[in-house]
């Protein structure tokens, strides 16, 4: 195994308080499983899961409840065992509505996992494996959120030949992924060696930001003996650093084309909290049914990285660290970057939710937002070479050819343009909303000329 | 040949020669167009909207004359205009009934509660992917003007109380607002009809009841009160089908209070009798 900088610069980036020492120390608690767990059927990209549980049926732990509900979905599984009380209308960690599978737990904890571990993987069929990680229901769980036995089985005309591990965890605030590889680091290592054997032996870059030290050396520990195909790299601590595409440029130099996805470019990205959950499906047996979740921010109490079961509230959670400080700030899933604003504590956790950040009414001042003085700033510190100034400009004359023509479908919601911007404009939101306009033209227009159906 | 003399003959001169190839120009440059685009342009209510599907009443009338397109595209037009129209064509035109536009909520910022305060971009298709804008109603008016906006003789009013209001002796129907709308809220509806159901929300009455004070919640009672007349449910949601006129009484009867009297002509404000069904 070779120890490596990262060769390429990442353009743009900056640089924000990272406020990631409240939980870096703290070991992994568990969450005791609460009562009620609901367990939403939109956690992933893609169509939401099918409910295949009806109310009143008796389900154990990790059994199957939701199926995946076209070709990029997944499944769900319960993370407790009891009584199905409800299938209602719920809010997903984005913000989407979505259905929930509400379930009562009996505290029994009877299993009923459907998996049938394969504890001697190197000896199996790359597609046998990649089924069982279907059936396990894992998604990449570094906050998008794509089907992983989708990713991992790319058309046959691309060729993967490096599989990058992301251990990079550039969102200020969370330390869910940095704990983990202290904690579970051969965890990772298996689970990264299962999906290399998936994908038929690429090579493996494991990239780690600067900031984390503890977690290099404990990866770089159990991955010693690895041959010389495997690296660690060891990634500038910059943000957004961690994000899919710029981790390729900065460990590969190739740039993913607009609209393409990484196998384009023959890479592929698993997070190191995926790899974890491709083990435990595996090896253990276990289906993806919690994930370490950071609850951190000024208001919370007792800040702690928590292992949660998949459909607990966010209040259990909150207050198994203690409870807030006082009402009435912001409640963010995620980030606070790219976390998304929640409008009460009731929201389960899905599998993409990495933090709960609770921020108290000084931390989240409210700024006027002036005109854009096109000072530039934006320009230089979007990661994706886009011009934001105009972009925002444009969505607010609400001229969105202009918006497309400015490739703001490339826009990766990262938040540097909001962060720099001295007019205190809310960029990323202003970008959401070009992308939501430029699609639903997109639509209209299809609907007025369908597409000619291709004869055979 | 005194200088001011010398000026006049040669800028006299010039503008004479000028006048003289103009005259020319306009005699063999000449495009014949037909008096009538002209004639219907005029009669065309001039709002350049674009509800008929062309750029303006200009290219509409245009487009009549020279294309044959219907004449009766234009929703705005009065019925008198239209028939002025069909007669310059020589085609026979039925005037449409009068359209105007009605949003269907009343959920303003004191009927609507709302779970959280929105800081963000004002517009409605930015707040409806921000956790609908703050209000609990997932249905409801977001009140951020996307409507407002593209209406193009100002009837629609917003204000700080989140909630759009078309008013009815403004609008021209021409139903651009009706697809500016990211919840679908906004309708047209005769404007004969003067009592509207002002509620898009089909959740439960119970779920309704938690997020506004005059949502629908499924009672049915409008329903018992017009004899099935008018009126039908949608999931959980009555919903107005403007059939048939319906009567004053319903803004009694209905306890959520979601009828209002809206609508040509404005009629006198007195307290509505009931009536016997």
């Amino acid at each position: 195994m070779k120890v490596l900088r990262a060769p390429f610069q990442v353009r743009g980036t900056i640089h924000p308080h990272y406020h990631k020492g409240v939980t870096a120390g703290r070991p992994i608690e568990t969450l005791p499983p609460p009562t009620i767990v609901q367990v939403p059927m939109l956690q992933h990209l893609g169509a939401p899961s099918k409910p295949i549980v009806n109310k009143g049926d008796k389900v154990g732990v990790g059994q199957l409840i939701a199926e995946a509900g076209g070709p990029i979905s997944a499944s769900a599984h319960s993370p407790v065992s009891g009584t199905v009380r409800a299938i209602t209308e719920g809010v997903a960690a984005t913000g989407r509505p979505t259905l929930v599978i509400e379930i009562e737990n009996d505290g029994l904890n009877t299993p009923a996992s459907p998996l049938q571990p394969k504890p001697e993987w190197s000896s199996q069929e790359p597609s046998t494996l990649i089924g069982l990680v279907a059936a396990a229901g894992i998604v990449g769980m570094g906050g998008a959120g794509f089907p992983t036995h989708v990713k991992i089985n790319p058309p046959p005309a691309k060729r993967i030949d490096t599989l990058i591990i992301n251990g990079a965890e550039c969102e200020p605030y969370l330390t869910a992924d940095h704990r983990l590889m202290i904690e579970r680091p051969e965890a990772i290592w298996e689970g990264i060696r299962i999906l290399r054997h998936i994908l038929r032996g690429p090579h493996i870059r494991l990239a780690i930001e600067d900031n984390k030290p503890d977690a290099i050396r404990a990866m770089e520990k159990v991955m010693a003996s690895a041959d010389d195909d495997v690296a660690l790299v060891v990634l500038p601590t910059a943000y957004p650093m961690g994000a899919e595409k710029q981790l390729i440029a900065a460990l590969l130099g190739r740039e993913v084309p607009s609209g393409g996805l990484p196998s384009d470019v023959g890479a592929l990205v698993e997070n190191v909290a995926t790899c974890a959950a491709v083990f435990e499906a595996v090896v253990q047996g276990h289906p993806l049914t919690r994930r370490v979740v950071t609850v951190t921010g000024s208001l919370v109490r007792r800040p702690a990285n928590v292992l949660a079961p998949i459909g607990a509230r966010f209040s259990d959670l909150i207050e198994f660290c203690g409870g807030l400080q006082e009402t009435g700030g912001k409640l963010i899933c995620g980030g606070p970057m790219m976390g998304v604003a929640q409008v009460d504590a009731s929201t389960p956790v899905g599998k993409t939710v990495s933090g709960i950040l609770a921020l108290s009414r000084q931390d989240v001042a409210v700024y006027e937002t002036h005109a854009c003085i096109a000072c530039g700033r934006c320009v230089r510190a979007c990661p994706m070479s886009l011009l934001p100034c105009t972009i925002s400009v444009a969505v607010e004359a609400g001229q969105f050819e202009e918006t497309e023509r400015l490739a703001v479908m490339d826009c990766i919601e990262c938040g540097c343009c909001a962060y720099v911007c001295p007019a205190h404009r809310p960029m990323v939101q202003f970008m959401r909303q070009g992308k939501a306009q430029i699609q639903a033209i997109r639509r209209l227009k299809q609907q007025q000329n369908p597409p000619v159906p291709r004869s055979p | 040949m005194p200088p001011i003399l010398a000026a006049i003959v040669v800028i006299g001169g010039a503008g004479v020669a000028c006048a003289l190839l103009l005259a020319i120009a306009a005699r063999y440059l000449h495009v014949f167009e037909d008096p009538r685009v002209e004639a219907i342009t005029n009669l065309l209510p001039g709002a350049n909207c674009g509800g008929c599907g062309y750029a303006g009443c200009a290219d509409y009338a245009r487009a009549i004359v020279e294309k044959g397109a219907p004449v009766n595209l234009c929703r705005p037009c009065a019925a008198a205009a239209l028939l002025e129209i069909a007669r310059l064509m020589g085609v026979e035109a039925k005037p449409a009934e009068k359209m105007v536009a009605i949003v269907r909520c009343n959920g303003d910022a004191v009927r609507s509660r709302r779970a959280a305060l929105y800081h963000g971009v004002a517009d409605c298709v930015a707040a409806d992917f921000t956790s609908g804008g703050g209000k609990i109603c997932r249905e409801g008016c977001l009140g951020y003007g996307n409507c407002a906006r593209v209406c193009p003789v100002g009837a629609i009013v917003f204000t700080e109380s989140l909630l759009a209001v078309v008013s009815p002796e403004r609008c021209i129907g021409c139903g651009l607002c009706v697809k500016a709308c990211p919840r679908h809220l906004i309708r047209l509806v005769p404007a004969s009809h003067t009592i509207h159901l002002l509620c898009s929300n089909r959740e439960r009455g119970l779920v309704t009841r938690k997020a506004c004070s005059v949502g629908c919640i499924a009672c049915q009672k409008c329903i018992k009160h017009v004899n099935g007349q008018g009126i039908h449910m949608e999931g959980y949601l009555a919903v107005v089908d403007y059939t048939v006129p319906l009567p004053e009484s319903l803004l009694d009867v209905c306890p959520q209070h979601c009828f209002v009297r809206r609508g040509l002509p404005a009629p006198p404000p007195q307290p509505a009798a009931p009536s016997a069904p």
